[in-house]
């Protein structure tokens, strides 16, 4: 048995069930340009792509450290029956405390054929740190939430990024979690 | 589209000196745009934090992308999660392209197309 960490590794078998012929992750690159070029759109989406990333490695333990959550989806408006976002999709934060059972994920590309996102912890894992912090593995949840919009614009994602890392510094956030739908 | 999103913040985040992880199931959108760490999880998009209702498989989800910040020594350090989503048939069936719906996306496209030819003039 190999242990690291929470990750624990039993056995070790073949995947017997799929002998790959290719390679088995799906490429969202690949099938949004056929997608697009299907419907007419010649010009494929020039993808964000970088040679350097930025890396911290953290100074705190991690049973001392504030985690944050970064999510792409959205807060219902309160008064629509219909489901609609509670802006016009502005970047956003959110208190923890009042986190709503649903989030409005309906504009997104995720596969509404194949799941759903009623479970808001499938994608926002705000109870799931919150129990974390409880048991002591990470130090705190952070006390509010922090929410993108997703453009096509990756000069104004850029906008929307210097302001989460403005909050973030407020809050004293160590580790952010960003959890795209 | 949310990939992307959530890769550029994060890069933003980690140049400021906080420790990121990114979380998902887009795994060539979030390596070409280059992170510090990424949990891939192989799953239809949508539950990249685990399937829905399974708090078990979420929180293992949730402690290994917390166990890659703790442990990683260099950025683009991707890991698999090892949780699997039980069939395949998603991964052909997502945003599939085929005689089936050839016309009609084309269509769609041409409708689309016409709509914002027609907000352009009205602006």
């Amino acid at each position: 048995m190999i242990r690291s960490g929470a990750t624990t590794v039993s056995s070790v078998s073949a995947r017997a069930d799929r002998q790959l012929e290719h390679r088995s992750h799906v490429s969202y690159i690949d099938k949004s340009r056929e997608y697009y070029q299907a419907q007419g759109y010649e010009q494929a989406y020039r993808w964000a792509a970088f040679d350097e990333v930025p890396f911290v490695r953290p100074e705190t333990p991690l049973g001392e450290c504030n985690v944050a959550v970064v999510t792409t989806s959205f807060l219902h408006h309160h008064d629509s029956a219909f489901g609609a976002p509670a802006t016009d999709k502005v970047v956003y934060h959110h208190p923890v405390a009042d986190t709503p059972d649903r989030m409005f994920t309906d504009d997104l590309s995720w596969d509404k054929q194949a799941t759903h996102t009623d479970d808001t912890e499938s994608f926002l894992p705000l109870a799931t740190l919150q129990a974390l912090a409880d048991d002591g593995v990470i130090g705190s949840l952070n006390d509010r939430f922090f929410g993108v919009p997703t453009q096509y614009s990756q000069r104004r994602t850029g906008l929307d990024a210097d302001q989460v890392a403005e909050w973030c510094e407020e809050d004293g956030v160590d580790i952010a979690l960003l959890v795209p739908l | 589209m949310c990939h992307q999103t959530v890769s550029l913040v994060a890069r933003r985040l980690e140049a400021a000196g906080i420790a990121t992880v990114v979380i998902g199931s887009a795994r060539d959108i979030v390596e070409e745009a280059g992170v510090a760490r990424f949990v891939f999880v192989d799953f239809p998009l949508g539950n990249p934090c685990g399937k829905p209702g399974d708090r078990s498989m979420q929180r293992s989800i949730v402690s290994l992308a917390l166990d890659v910040v703790a442990s990683s020594i260099a950025p683009r350090t991707t890991v698999q999660a090892p949780q699997r989503w039980g069939s395949d048939d998603w991964r052909e069936a997502f945003m599939a392209v085929g005689d089936h719906n050839r016309d009609a996306l084309r269509a769609a496209g041409e409708r689309r197309r016409a709509h914002q030819a027609a907000d352009a003039t009205r602006q």
